[in-house]
């Protein structure tokens, strides 16, 4: 269970100028600004639930994930994960947590894998008998067994993210902290990444907050969504919820077998081109289907897709609605 | 215990990944100490004695010296590069680890290379110990040990000083190296000889004198008395404001960006 209320985090940072007359000024006098990466916010993440947390960059993502690892001390507000103050307890408290940064290596550069993971165990005290079968469950679902033996410096990106995944998950941790996890990485990865988290969630229940800018990752494992803009929640709830609040335009793609068909008003033609058509319609009641039906009755229709806006396009439209 | 065992042979095997360059620097940092003897052997060339003490003399306090200030970097070299640690945002990574911090920064780095002036310390110090004309009691040898071990307490701790400022800014620390480098430069001679104020100041601010000049003179008979003696001791009383401060600097850590 983990709790945030009124978190609030200020940074003090010295404002610099440009020029060197003004860079000595600021040996002996400083000017600081005060930066608000947090104002007030609260969520409450229940066990096992799997949390996208989203934002634009400088949104705070990372200070939040940073307090709630014990990291961070917060300027005001409470947080209370398993019942400890993270940054108060902080020793017990990261014991039972697993923390990947994407795009900071934990393991030792120029060792084999498996003696980086040896060091980890050791590190948790985690005991021989759970060391064992936690590594004889990973491996295989990470796919690692080649990998294990080889220096981290000679493993490609995608390897080393499997890794990573794998070493944070040696000492059994009940949350998982994966900050940006597929960053990087090319498609055959990403999805194997993603199935893995999926897996981890449905079989051992490990909580997961998940900050990344990748949509589909956010489509492909949670249900719910924490969006933070300017250091404030933005919204909390389910996907869905904010796909009906963005209805958006559906794009229709449609190839056809004879003369270009006549469409009816209120459809806008993105791309005409011999056999493949494809249309962009506000959705008002029945416009889809009536305007499918039209064309129907013009032409043979081979194919026909109809896409509504990806999570893409409607967090695109939300920072712009929020201005962030 | 196990724990550093652990670390040390992962040290091991990562450096001897380039056993060329781990073999040079072994040598560097050798050559690199060996010129602060030169140093002092060509004063004495031309001076014979400093301030009353002769070059054997001296020699006990630069083996000394070089011997604890050697032994904490090598231990606490990461102190050294715990800025960076902090803007690479390694220190992030030590601190979701359920361990002591402090171990765990000591233990990111160990640095053999170190250990080439070690040996040089161990050779000058025994060269010393054996012509500089010391009537030896158990006493002495005891105050002997207690140098080393009280200057390496406070040359550690002066690089726990170091890093813990690096919690508030990691720019400008250059003047630290004044009290650290500076330390073992200045450290060949017998604190006394830069005048009262310095000393005052190393005695009661940073205590490197209470490691080096006081027992020093206790092993030349010069003084008898057993505050001579037990001055390294005192040496140690600088460990706990130094944790204090580490401490305090931890508490206000912000860490940097994503």
């Amino acid at each position: 269970m983990i709790q945030l209320q009124n978190i609030s985090k200020t940074f003090r940072i010295a404002k610099r100028q440009a020029g060197l007359g003004r860079a000595v000024k600021a040996l002996f006098s400083r000017d600081y600004e005060t930066v608000h990466a947090l104002r007030d916010v609260s969520f409450t993440i229940g066990p096992g639930e799997m949390v996208g947390y989203i934002g634009p960059n400088g949104a705070g993502k990372s200070t939040t994930i940073k307090i709630m690892c014990g990291i961070l001390t917060p300027s005001s507000g409470t947080c209370l994960i398993h019942g400890r103050i993270p940054w108060q307890d902080r020793l017990r408290h990261v014991s039972e947590i697993g923390v990947v940064f994407g795009q900071r290596s934990q393991l030792w550069w120029d060792v084999p894998v498996c003696d980086s993971f040896e060091l980890l165990r050791e590190v948790y005290r985690v005991d021989a008998k759970e060391f064992r079968r936690n590594l004889d469950e990973l491996v295989p679902l990470l796919d690692l067994s080649e990998v294990l033996k080889t220096p981290t410096r000679s493993l490609s990106l995608g390897q080393r993210m499997r890794c990573e995944l794998a070493a944070s998950l040696l000492h059994s941790p009940q949350i998982l902290f994966l900050d940006e996890p597929t960053i990087g990485l090319d498609a055959v990865s990403k999805i194997a990444v993603r199935q893995f988290v999926r897996k981890l969630n449905q079989e051992r229940g490990t909580t997961v907050i998940l900050t990344t800018h990748d949509m589909q990752d956010i489509e492909a494992l949670t249900r719910r969504i924490i969006l933070l803009g300017k250091g404030r929640i933005l919204f909390d709830g389910p996907l869905d919820d904010l796909k009906k609040r963005f209805p958006g335009a559906k794009t229709i793609t449609l190839e056809y077998r004879g003369n270009a068909p006549s469409i009816l008003p209120g459809v806008e033609i993105l791309d005409s081109r011999d056999g493949r058509l494809v249309l962009k319609v506000q959705p008002t009641r029945g416009l889809v289907s009536d305007l499918i039906a039209h064309i129907a009755s013009q032409v043979q229709i081979l194919d026909l897709s109809v896409a509504g806006a990806s999570a893409e396009e409607m967090v695109a439209a939300l920072y712009k609605e929020y201005a962030i | 215990m196990r724990l550093y065992l652990k670390f040390l042979s992962m040290h091991v095997k990562s450096q001897m990944q380039y056993k060329v360059s781990f073999f040079l620097t072994l040598l560097g940092e050798f050559s690199a100490s060996f010129a602060a003897l030169l140093g002092v052997w060509f004063m004495f060339l031309r001076f014979h004695e400093v301030e009353g003490f002769t070059f054997q003399q001296i020699l006990v306090c630069l083996g000394t010296i070089l011997m604890s200030s050697s032994l904490a970097e090598c231990f606490g070299r990461s102190f050294d590069r715990f800025p960076q640690m902090i803007s690479n945002g390694q220190f992030d990574r030590i601190l979701v680890r359920p361990r002591n911090e402090i171990l765990l920064v000591l233990w990111s780095e160990v640095d053999f290379s170190r250990f080439g002036r070690l040996i040089q310390a161990v050779i000058v110090l025994s060269y010393a110990l054996f012509t500089c004309g010391i009537g030896w009691t158990w006493l002495k040898v005891v105050t002997l040990l207690l140098m080393i071990g009280g200057g390496t307490v406070v040359f550690f701790c002066l690089l726990l000083v170091y890093a813990g400022i690096s919690f508030f800014t990691i720019e400008g620390l250059e003047f630290m190296n004044i009290l650290t480098h500076g330390g073992r430069e200045f450290g060949r001679y017998p604190y006394a000889i830069y005048g009262d104020r310095v000393l005052k100041f190393l005695t009661f601010v940073v205590p490197l004198a209470l490691v080096q000049y006081y027992p020093l003179l206790y092993l030349l008979d010069l003084e008898t008395s057993f505050m001579y003696m037990l001055s390294p001791l005192g040496g140690v009383l600088f460990a706990p404001p130094a944790y204090g401060f580490w401490r305090f600097g931890l508490r206000r850590y912000t860490s940097t960006g994503s």
